[in-house]
């Protein structure tokens, strides 16, 4: 049976709105993150997201392995940078001047390949050669891919690196920033406080960490397997501002964002609480989908869930059925 | 002999290379007096950071330094310097080929009386199997100086292995060190030492004992452990028949392993190694190397038993 390609339910607004962001050839981005959001640009946030959660769905279900609960619940996240906050150029993946963003939680790449992809990086076809073989998308970040600063995948690294990244900054005089997206999990690694440690001792303001807070780590509950709270406390009294927000809310992470550029003589770290699996009734808060595909029976309610749901059952998947 | 302290030529090196290139940055890790990277601070304190004894954060940030077009060298001992952040390392520098030089002083167990915790003798192998990341060591003072600067020249990650005593120059005055290039230092036929670091010249040393007895022994610095000179190694037993090998270093994984998978791929020949088989203790550096195996008589020995080895 042929698959017609208005058969995935995906509104055709979506697509409006998805090309009305996507890039011009050679526009620089600027960022416009700091301004409160209209309630159209909110609506676009809100579409984008959606679209983001549907690609990094389709990506790891068609790759059979990945892991969707800290891709999804990234996803306000990585939009409100990609789309508001970064300065940043995809058709010049290297500009000098560009603002950083670090994935630490490498896992967790479906989320920022597909935002990535969206963003015109690299091709949205691509995402369908995640983890296969003669892929530039890896099972976990590696350099090489256009707009991944950093290869990741044993975790606990990227703050460093990050403060690595904001300091040599410092020494050309570049005035960009760098942001570094941590899991919660991770926060268990003694690196990550070694590198809280020298970026607070170096007063690096122009670095902010934002700590996926979802609560749930590879095993189980980050609770169960090693207690992070008081954990705003740990923050601040390794010489951090700390400011707490809803995750998934725009307009909380966007004046987070702004706060954070504001601040002088100290790094920021935004705890942004989340849901883990976010947008998928089975998979919110179920430590089971940290790293595991969804089978394609799975993947179709998933995205009958998230609005974007095929009209019949699962077909295989072609980009002609993809927006 | 004259003896030059290798890990203050380095520092010496490193400031020279600091006012010629601007891209240069120095982290350190609470050792820079140790490891003489307190001079570049000195000198150029906007591109030096002291991180504390926290090698795992400072190997992620030189691959963020790196990752901006920096050259990093980061500078401690080589137990913590390999060890403590082999992950960081293999992740973070090997895998995307960072342009960091990971240089370590207190090497081996010349490290003396600070004990086992403090004697490095597994770096190389730890470095060695890292794909792609240049593994050197220097076998005196001026090889120290040109290793640096063929480091800081080339791009990519290195590993550049430093003892703590000072040790003797073997290398005449305007010698050229040739990165993956075995250097023949003396000519010889029956038997090829290939030593590396400290024991190149106790090497010498042995070579010239065997002399007077007819024995003419042929001396190579495998300076280069990664990439390596195999077929220089291969020249070697071909035209010797017999090989030993000479390291301050763990037998598994250092320069005799490496040694013995190529001549096993290429040319079969009697191989002894001399090298460390156990942990060792605290003690005056030359008590150890005699107690453990490590002198010029024991090289002398290794070359008796090669040369018997071979087929008549």
């Amino acid at each position: 049976m042929v698959a017609s390609t208005s058969r995935m339910a995906v509104s055709t607004s979506d697509v409006i709105i998805l090309s009305a962001t996507l890039p011009s050839p050679g526009i620089l981005f600027s960022p416009n993150g700091l301004a409160p959001l209209t309630p159209r640009e909110h609506q676009d946030l809100k579409r984008i997201a959606r679209a983001v959660r549907r690609d990094l769905l389709l990506c790891i279900t068609e790759a059979g392995s990945g892991h969707p609960g800290g891709s999804l619940s990234e996803v306000e996240t990585l939009v409100s940078l990609y789309f508001r906050v970064l300065r940043h150029n995809p058709r010049h993946p290297q500009w000098p001047d560009r603002d950083r963003f670090i994935l630490s939680k490498g896992h967790a790449c479906p989320g920022l390949y597909a935002v990535l992809a969206h963003r015109g990086y690299f091709p949205l076809q691509d995402l369908l050669t995640f983890r296969k073989i003669d892929s530039h998308l890896q099972g976990h970040t590696r350099v090489g891919t256009p707009g991944v600063e950093m290869s990741a995948g044993s975790l606990g690294h990227g703050l460093s690196f990050a403060t690595g990244v904001a300091l040599a900054g410092r020494v050309d005089r570049r005035g960009y920033r760098t942001y570094a997206l941590l899991g919660d999990g991770e926060c268990d690694e003694g690196q990550v406080w070694e590198a809280a440690m020298s970026a607070a001792h170096y007063k690096v303001d122009t670095l902010t960490a934002i700590v996926d807070r979802n609560r749930i780590q590879n095993d189980r509950f980050t609770s169960e397997v090693m207690e992070l709270e008081p954990f705003a406390a740990k923050w601040k009294a390794f010489g951090w501002r700390v400011l707490t927000v809803n995750g998934h809310s725009f307009p909380q992470l966007l004046n987070a964002f702004a706060r954070a550029q504001a601040t002088q003589g100290r790094p920021t770290v935004i705890i942004a609480n989340t849901i883990k699996g976010k947008g998928v009734s089975f998979m919110e808060n179920n430590p089971d989908f940290h790293g595991k595909a969804p089978t394609k029976a799975q993947l179709e309610q998933a995205l009958r869930e998230l609005g974007v749901a095929a009209e019949e059952g699962y077909q295989p998947l072609t980009w002609e059925r993809m927006p | 002999m004259t003896t030059a302290v290798t890990r203050e030529v380095f520092g010496q090196t490193l400031l020279e290379l600091g006012s010629q290139d601007p891209k240069i940055v120095v982290l350190g890790g609470d050792l820079n007096k140790s490891t003489f990277a307190y001079r570049f601070g000195q000198q150029f304190p906007d591109r030096f950071f002291d991180l504390g004894p926290a090698e795992q954060n400072m190997m992620s940030m030189a691959a963020g330094f790196a990752s901006c077009g920096k050259t990093v060298f980061v500078s401690t001992f080589a137990v913590f310097g390999t060890g403590r952040p082999f992950d960081q390392i293999r992740v973070g520098i090997a895998q995307p080929r960072a342009n960091v030089k990971i240089v370590c002083t207190h090497a081996g167990i010349v490290t003396g009386e600070d004990g086992i915790s403090a004697q490095g003798i597994e770096d190389l192998a730890l470095m060695g199997a890292l794909p792609g990341l240049t593994v050197i060591v220097p076998a005196d003072g001026p090889e120290t100086d040109q290793a640096a600067r063929v480091a800081a020249r080339e791009p990519g990650p290195f590993y550049i292995r430093l003892s703590r005593p000072a040790t003797p120059i073997v290398h005449q005055p305007g010698f050229t060190f040739r990165l993956g290039k075995a250097e023949t230092l003396r000519e010889g036929n029956d038997v090829a030492i290939i030593a590396c670091g400290i024991m190149v010249p106790a090497a010498l040393q042995a070579a010239e004992r065997l002399a007077p007895q007819g024995i003419q022994c042929r001396v190579i610095n495998m300076a280069t452990l990664q990439p390596l000179d195999e077929q220089g190694i291969a020249q070697a037993a071909a035209e010797t028949g017999a090989i030993v090998t000479a390291e301050e270093h763990y037998r598994h994984g250092g320069l005799g392993s490496l040694v013995a998978q190529t001549i096993g791929r290429t040319l079969p020949v009697p191989m002894e190694s001399v090298a460390l088989d156990r942990y060792a203790e605290s003690g005056k550096p030359e008590l150890l190397l005699a107690k453990y195996g490590l002198t010029a008589a024991d090289v002398e020995k290794a070359a008796v038993r090669a040369i018997g080895r071979k087929r008549r």
